[in-house]
C-alpha cells in the first residue's frame, strides 16, 4: 500500500518537473530562475500556475470520483453525477450572457445552489437517500442543459463563442493568490476525506454493513457529499467541466490496487493530478501554437486507455 | 441472565407487537411466512431499524441508546447476502469486522490475529486473497460469518443465512452455528422449518407482526400451528430426530 503511494508521488513529481518546460516556445530552467526574459515570464506566469491548477483540478476530480462511486455504490458515478458542475455551468453562462466579469463567482454560486437543492431533496427524516440523490442529480443535469441551450440561443456571436469555450473545459493561467486558496481547500478537504478511508471501505459494501460495525453512516455520507461537491464546484468554477478524469482515474487505480480506500484515496489524489497535468501538457503541445481544449483531450486519450484496461482486467487482477 | 428483552416492540411496518426475552447463549430461529416481520424484528435487534415502538433493551440498556461503536462489539449482524461492486479481497472483507475496535488508519496485530482465528473457524483461509466477487455462495457466506466473528460479539444475528446455500453447506453452516451457540447467542431468521427443528434450541414463530408461538422446536412447530400460520398441512416424522413434510 505505502509502495503504491510512494510510486504515485514519484510519478506526480516527474510530471510536475517536466510539464512547465514543455510548450510552444522552448525555455530553459536556469534562465527562468535567473530572471532572464522571456523564459522567466513564460515559466512563472504562463506555465507554472497552469500546471498547478491542472494538478489541483485533477486531484480534486479523482478524489471526488472515488468518493461518489463508493457512496452511491455505482461504478459509473462521477463528480458530475449530482449535477453540481451543471449548476456551475449555468452560473457561468448567465454571467457571460449578462456581461458580468465574475464568471468564477457566478459558477460557484450556481454549484452551491444546486448542491443545496439536491441535498434538500434527498433528506428523508434523518436519512439521506442515495437513490433520490442520483435521480435528482440526473434531473438537475438535464434542466441545466436546457437552460444553457436556451441562453446560448439568445446569446450574441461573441458571447456564444465564450459559452462554448467555457463548456469545453479548459485550463488557463490564474493568479497565484487564487491558486493558494484553491490549494488550501483541495488539500484540506482531500485530507479530511482520506482520514475516514477505513469507514469508506465499509460504506462501499453497504449502509447496514457499515452501521452494524459502528460507523455513523448518516454523518459520514453527508460529509462525503458536501466534501465532493465543494471540490467539484470549486474546480469547475475555475476550469469549466473537464469530463472523464473522475471516472477513469479511480477505475484504473482499482484495477491495479484493489478497493481499499486507504491506498485508493492518496493515489487518486496524486495520479489524478499527474493525469490532468499530462493531458494539459499534451493539449498545449500537440498542435502548438493552437491548443486543444483539455476536456476534449481527457476523453480522447482517457477513453481508449480505459477500454484497454477493462479488456485486460482478467490478467491484471493481481490484488 | 438475559441478553435482549423486548416489551410491546413494534415498527412502522412489518412488526406490530412482540414481547420476549432471549438468553445469553443458544441457537434461536425466527420463522414465519413472508411479511410476518422476521427481518424487521432482526433489524431492530441489530440496531438498524429505528425508531421502534415499545422497548428493546440489550444488557439492560435500550438498543437505540447504545453508542454504535460499543454496540458493535456486543452484537454482530449478517445481512441476507452481500453484493460487492468493488474488488475487495476476502480477507479485507473479514477485517472490516474489526472497525469497532479500530484506533486509527492501520490494522493492528490483534486485528490480524482475530481475522486469522475467525477464518480458521469458518474454513476460509484458503481463499483469503481472492476477490470476494469471485467466491461461490457458500464461500461468500462463510467469509461474511468470519467478518462478524472478528467483532468478538456476544450475540450473532443472521438474516436467512442458508438461503443461497446447497444442502451440504446448509448443514455445515447450521452445525457451525450450533457450535458457536454454546458460548454466544445466535439468532437466525429462516424459512426452512426442518433446519429449525433439527438445530435450534428455541423457535419464535411470527404471524402478521405478532408472535404466534415461542418455545422448543417440537412444541412450536406442531401441525395445528403450522396449518394456521402457513396454511399448509404438515406431517412430523420420526421421534428422536424429527423431520417434516408439507402439502397444500
Amino acid at each position: 500500500m505505502s509502495r503504491s503511494v510512494l510510486l504515485s508521488a514519484a510519478v506526480l513529481i516527474a510530471v510536475i518537473v517536466t510539464a512547465p518546460l514543455m510548450g510552444s516556445s522552448h525555455i530553459e530552467l536556469g534562465r527562468a530562475f535567473a530572471g532572464v526574459s522571456p523564459d522567466h515570464e513564460i515559466f512563472f506566469y504562463a506555465r507554472l500556475p497552469r500546471v498547478i491548477l491542472a494538478l489541483l483540478g485533477g486531484a480534486a476530480l479523482s478524489v471526488t470520483g472515488v468518493l461518489f462511486q463508493c457512496m452511491l455504490r455505482d461504478p459509473l458515478a462521477e463528480p458530475y453525477t449530482l449535477g453540481v458542475s451543471s449548476g456551475a455551468s449555468v452560473g457561468a453562462v448567465i454571467a457571460i450572457c449578462m456581461g458580468w466579469r465574475v464568471t468564477g463567482f457566478a459558477s460557484l454560486a450556481g454549484a452551491a445552489l444546486v448542491l443545496l437543492m439536491v441535498l434538500g431533496m434527498a433528506v428523508e427524516g434523518r436519512r439521506l437517500s442515495s437513490f433520490t440523490l442520483l435521480l435528482t442529480g440526473v434531473t438537475m443535469n438535464s434542466m441545466a442543459f436546457a437552460v444553457i441551450l436556451f441562453l446560448h440561443n439568445l446569446a450574441s456571436f461573441s458571447q456564444s463563442f465564450a459559452i462554448s469555450r467555457w463548456l469545453m473545459g479548459g485550463l488557463e493561467s490564474v493568479e497565484y493568490s487564487t491558486l493558494a486558496w484553491l490549494a488550501l481547500v483541495v488539500v484540506g478537504v482531500s485530507a479530511l476525506v482520506a482520514a475516514y478511508a477505513p469507514h469508506w471501505n465499509l460504506l462501499a459494501v453497504g449502509d447496514d454493513w457499515a452501521a452494524s460495525r459502528g460507523v455513523s453512516t448518516v454523518r459520514l455520507t453527508t460529509m462525503g457529499y458536501v466534501a465532493g461537491s465543494v471540490l467539484t464546484g470549486l474546480v469547475t468554477s475555475l476550469t469549466g467541466p473537464i469530463g472523464f478524469v473522475g471516472l477513469i482515474v479511480p477505475h484504473a487505480l482499482r484495477l491495479k490496487l484493489g478497493a481499499d480506500h486507504r491506498a485508493l484515496l492518496p493515489c487518486a489524489f496524486l495520479l489524478g493530478g499527474a493525469f490532468l497535468v499530462a493531458c494539459d501538457t499534451l493539449s498545449r503541445t500537440v498542435i502548438a501554437p493552437t491548443e486543444i481544449p483539455v476536456g476534449v483531450l481527457t476523453a480522447l486519450c482517457g477513453g481508449p486507455f480505459f477500454l484497454w484496461l477493462l479488456k485486460s482486467r482478467r490478467r491484471s487482477l493481481w490484488l | 441472565m438475559t441478553s435482549f428483552i423486548a416489551r410491546q416492540l413494534g415498527f412502522a411496518y412489518g412488526l406490530h407487537e412482540a414481547s420476549f426475552e432471549l438468553p445469553p447463549s443458544g441457537l434461536i430461529t425466527i420463522a414465519g411466512p413472508n411479511g410476518a416481520g422476521k427481518s424487521t424484528l432482526l433489524g431492530i435487534l441489530a440496531g438498524l431499524r429505528s425508531p421502534y415502538r415499545g422497548s428493546c433493551a440489550y444488557a439492560g440498556r435500550e438498543v437505540r441508546q447504545w453508542p454504535k461503536r460499543e454496540f458493535a462489539r456486543k452484537v454482530a449482524f449478517l445481512p441476507q447476502s452481500v453484493r460487492l461492486e468493488f474488488p475487495f479481497t476476502a480477507e479485507e472483507v473479514v477485517l472490516m469486522g474489526r472497525t469497532p475496535y479500530a484506533r486509527g488508519w492501520f490494522q493492528t496485530d490483534e486485528d490480524r490475529s482475530a481475522a486469522e482465528e475467525a477464518m480458521t473457524i469458518t474454513d476460509t483461509l484458503a481463499f483469503r486473497g481472492r476477490d470476494f466477487r469471485t467466491l461461490s455462495g457458500g464461500e461468500a457466506q462463510r467469509v461474511i460469518l468470519a467478518s462478524a466473528l472478528t467483532q468478538r460479539p456476544e450475540a450473532l444475528l443472521l438474516d436467512e443465512p442458508a438461503t443461497h446455500l446447497d444442502l451440504r453447506h446448509q448443514l455445515s453452516l447450521y452445525r457451525l452455528l450450533g457450535e458457536l451457540a454454546k458460548s454466544l447467542l445466535v439468532v437466525a431468521v429462516t424459512h426452512d422449518l426442518n433446519l429449525a427443528l433439527q438445530f435450534s434450541h428455541r423457535v419464535m414463530l411470527l404471524e402478521d407482526g405478532r408472535i404466534a408461538g415461542d418455545g422448543s422446536p417440537r412444541e412450536v412447530l406442531n401441525p395445528a400451528l403450522i396449518a394456521r400460520v402457513f396454511g399448509v398441512q404438515a406431517t412430523v416424522h420420526g421421534d428422536a430426530r424429527p423431520w417434516m413434510t408439507y402439502e397444500v
